[in-house]
């Protein structure tokens, strides 16, 4: 799992069937020190908006699982709402 | 899944067993502003309608050979959706 922020949306009509109906985030993956190192695009699944911080699920096996699936070209999901994280390094 | 634009397009006759048919794209993949990011790459196109211009999103590793069918073809990235709008 990795702590991020949401950072925006991502609206898409045409896309792989997995997709159809599903919300994505534009999340900022935070480091140890709680400052954005990278982007990822995940699947939400706990109604979270921009500015939240949120836990991501980054592991495809895990994630099909999550859904129910056996096939599907899903990864990252964000599966929680943070309320309090602290960040002890940095 | 990473944001990217597609910049060009490849052919290849000679493919192993289970590409054939597959269209390949060269996708730079871009940071959360759009801007490039990395080094090109070249992803199969699983929505069958991405084309050189389009600003997409794709999967890498294994994610990228579930997006395909048949599944488990040796690709490692591919493109799953067309972005209309994003808002950071």
């Amino acid at each position: 799992m990795k702590v991020g922020k949401v950072a925006g949306t991502v609206v898409s009509t045409i896309n792989h069937p997995f997709f159809d109906g599903q919300k994505l985030l534009l999340c900022h993956v935070l480091d140890t020190s709680g400052e954005p190192a990278g982007y990822t695009i995940a699947v939400d699944r706990v109604d979270a908006g921009v500015g939240d911080t949120v836990l991501i699920l980054d592991e495809g096996s895990s994630a099909r699982q999550f859904f129910g699936i056996d096939t599907g070209p899903v990864r990252a999901v964000i599966a929680g709402i943070v309320d309090d994280v602290e960040f002890n390094d940095g | 899944m990473q944001l990217g634009r597609v910049t060009g397009t490849v052919v290849a006759t000679i493919k192993v067993e289970g590409l054939e048919g597959v269209r390949f794209l060269i996708v730079q993949p871009l940071d959360e502003h759009l801007g490039s990011a990395g080094r090109p790459v070249v992803a199969a196109d699983a929505v069958h309608m991405a084309g050189p211009g389009e600003l997409v999103y794709f999967v890498a590793s294994r994610e990228a050979a579930e997006a395909l069918e048949p599944r488990f073809v040796p690709v490692d990235h591919a493109i799953v959706g067309i972005v209309d709008e994003v808002h950071v």
